[in-house]
């Protein structure tokens, strides 16, 4: 019974945290930006500071028609946004927040995150292809070069944080880490950022999504709670993005004085600022600039760290 | 080639969504616009696609033609600068000036000095507003979503002195036959020469956003070249064609209003490229601001005076034909005015800016991603408005 109660909770925390943390990176996103451009952002909603602009959003998005195209392949349409969604719930399920704080502790945790992180794209493949629109093909063609370039590295940097703490476990991983893992690491962690930003399609490298270019590629045709789902599979990627590197790079819930949890918070709003800072201050990458950028910037930078890391293991054994 | 033999040729479906039977590797036809964000309105291009790259464009006008050259020929002159000044909306104040010119050139008018100098601060403010708007939107359509909101905080500045001289914040109708609509108000030389200290202090911040940016650089240098022999065939003018080393600019070479008494600094960079165009946009507003600054140091130190002619009720032009033509912000804009003796123009030929810049896409276009379409379309500086007349 205790062992069925214990289950429940922390799936009903996760589905919170899952729920809760991506509204916050948006509303945040929404204010952080809004200042960086000099505007007031969203004021109204809710009261106090458009505090609420998120959940108003949501009731509409739940208000809307559900289009779907003439030419759609319906089925496959109309399952992409979940494809693209599900996954990262998933992987909140295996992120340590604190110690002993996690939905499922697996032994190969690491090994299990970059597997499922790797499905969300199929999402917008799945859109682009199904949508029967050039422009979502187009974005969809996009995603998979996409994914083919920023996969690797991604990979290399997390398999060099794994060889340093000698698991695959991420809680493992956590209690490994020393504040000298910083310096050390420190080239794996900026690989593995960007390559998960590629990963997440966020500027600098939204060109699948390219407002202005593809009007938003695989989601051009979307209408209503379908297109809410894409949204939120982006913020929940943000949040997914950060807890990772917060808790591969950064030691996660290790800090002084405050409580671990607080401090994997604390670790992951930051992040996520950062990934905001960068959509306000870069324009967008060409596809072909990322692919340059991943295989002849980031692959051999990874390929360093790994050697380096190496190095460093076998003068410390 | 002609539309017709594109479409016999390639205009094909590529399989996709439910009709997909196999995978096709044709050419796909990709209609950008006319409903298209990167277009400003309701241009269309024609691309024929060959995966991203495009193997032929052909951009299609005429969606926002509101014939406005057939119109002319039914108004009188004084309502005639109304519809002038509406095909390029960026550029207001500067349509209006080549119509009264060309009509003050048939009358024989003298404009008052106070005018001459008003309205060479009110040509060279409206530049930069129309500057501002490209250096603001042009970022944003390579994904760079912050200069937008610092051009137009400036742009705002200039507005808010335009607005109180004329009234309006783009059609500002100010320019009479003869001289301005009114005198300047108390006080505004102050005020429009706060704003444009205003709007110099604040232009590094737009300067740093985007050429201290890497990505900026990587998608604009090199991308778009457009070279000498291609501007003249097909008479591209304005920033576009300095930017590729035509070292040709109206205000200097053949001045009008008072730009004879001006030191016109020409702005020109030889690469040709999206960057350069850019850079040449952002140089002339600083031209701009001190020309502006100059004019609002001579009008200080005008005699009082009028501002404007006193016209006859019916104000008819005599006959005869004459071509006014102006360095617009987005290049050479010219009235070919040909009157009869009536009180409306038998003939008043346009001859606009984006409408000749913008053909040379068909050239530049092939062989580019669709990406760099985006990167070259915008570098081209355009009003829709100013292409459809």
């Amino acid at each position: 019974m205790a062992e069925v109660l214990d289950a429940a909770v922390r799936l009903l925390v996760i589905v919170l945290v899952f729920l809760v943390l991506p509204l916050v990176v948006g509303q945040t996103e929404h204010k952080v930006m809004a200042h960086m451009q000099s505007r007031l952002g969203p004021m109204y909603a809710g009261g106090f500071h458009g505090w609420a602009q998120l959940i108003a959003d949501g009731v509409k998005f739940a208000q809307k028609e559900d289009v779907i195209p003439a030419a759609a392949d319906r089925r496959v349409f109309a399952l992409a946004p979940g494809v693209a969604l599900v996954p990262y719930l998933v992987v909140m399920a295996v992120i340590p927040i604190g110690p002993g704080l996690i939905g499922a502790d697996l032994d190969a945790g690491l090994f299990f995150v970059l597997a499922v992180m790797g499905i969300g794209v199929l999402g917008s493949i799945m859109a682009g292809w199904s949508s029967g629109n050039k422009y979502s093909a187009l974005g969809g063609m996009r995603s998979a070069a996409q994914l083919m370039s920023y996969e690797l590295p991604l990979v290399l940097a997390a398999s060099s944080v794994a060889m340093a703490a000698g698991t695959l476990s991420l809680p493992g991983i956590v209690e490994a880490w020393q504040w000298w893992w910083l310096p050390w690491q420190a080239v794996g962690a900026v690989v593995f950022f960007v390559a998960g930003l590629a990963e997440l399609r966020r500027p600098p490298f939204d060109m699948p999504v390219a407002e202005s270019e593809l009007i938003m590629g695989p989601m051009t045709e979307y209408t209503g709670m379908r297109f809410a789902l894409f949204l939120l599979a982006e913020y929940v990627g943000i949040v997914v993005l950060s807890a990772l590197t917060t808790v591969l790079f950064l030691g996660g819930w290790q800090g002084p004085w405050l409580p671990g949890p607080v401090w994997t918070l604390i670790k992951v709003l930051a992040l996520a600022f950062v990934v905001i800072w960068l959509r306000v201050s870069y324009p967008r990458l060409r596809e072909d600039q990322l692919q340059k950028l991943a295989w002849i910037g980031l692959v051999p930078l990874a390929l360093a760290q790994l050697a380096l890391t190496g190095v460093v293991k076998v003068l410390m054994a | 080639m002609s539309t017709e033999q594109e479409r016999g040729t390639t205009e094909r479906i590529v399989g996709m969504g439910a009709g997909a039977k196999e995978l096709a590797t044709e050419d796909m036809v990709l209609n950008i616009g006319p409903q298209h964000p990167s277009t400003h309105g309701v241009l269309r291009l024609r691309l024929t696609l060959d995966g991203e790259r495009i193997s032929s464009a052909e951009p299609i006008v005429g969606y926002m033609h509101r014939g406005a050259e057939k119109l002319f020929e039914v108004r009188d002159y004084r309502q005639i600068i109304v519809l002038a000044n509406r095909h390029d909306w960026l550029s207001a104040f500067a349509n209006e000036l080549g119509v009264v010119i060309a009509v003050e050139r048939l009358l024989g008018m003298e404009v008052p000095v106070r005018a001459v100098w008003a309205r060479t601060l009110l040509a060279e403010l409206n530049r930069v507003l129309n500057h501002l708007m490209f250096l603001g939107s042009y970022p944003l359509e390579l994904g760079a979503m912050t200069p937008i909101f610092y051009s137009f905080s400036e742009r705002e500045r200039l507005q808010a002195v335009m607005e109180e001289i004329s009234g309006g914040r783009m059609h500002y109708m100010f320019n009479r036959v003869g001289g301005l609509k009114e005198e300047l108000p108390l006080g505004w030389l102050d005020r429009a020469s706060q704003a444009v200290a205003g709007v110099r202090a604040r232009l590094p911040q737009i300067e740093d956003l985007m050429f201290g940016n890497d990505i900026f650089l990587a998608r604009t240098r090199g991308v778009g070249v457009l070279d000498h022999e291609t501007i003249m065939q097909y008479g591209v003018s304005g920033p576009i064609a300095r930017a590729s080393g035509v070292d040709m600019d109206l205000r200097r070479d053949e001045p009008y209003l008072a730009y004879g008494e001006l030191p016109v600094k020409v702005v020109t960079r030889t690469a040709g490229d999206c960057l350069a165009r850019f850079e040449v946009l952002m140089g002339q507003v600083k031209v701009s601001l001190d020309l502006a600054d100059a004019c609002i140091e001579r009008l200080r130190g005008l005699p009082q005076g009028p501002i404007n002619q006193r016209l006859p009720k019916v104000l008819k032009v005599p006959e005869g034909h004459t071509y006014a033509w102006t360095e617009n912000p987005l290049g050479i804009n010219g009235y070919y005015l040909v009157s009869r003796g009536e009180k409306t123009p038998w003939r008043l030929k346009l001859r606009s800016a984006s409408y000749n810049n913008i053909q040379v896409l068909r050239e530049i276009l092939p062989g580019h991603l669709v990406a760099d379409m985006i990167a070259i379309l915008g570098s081209m500086f355009f009003v829709v408005g100013d292409i459809d007349k």
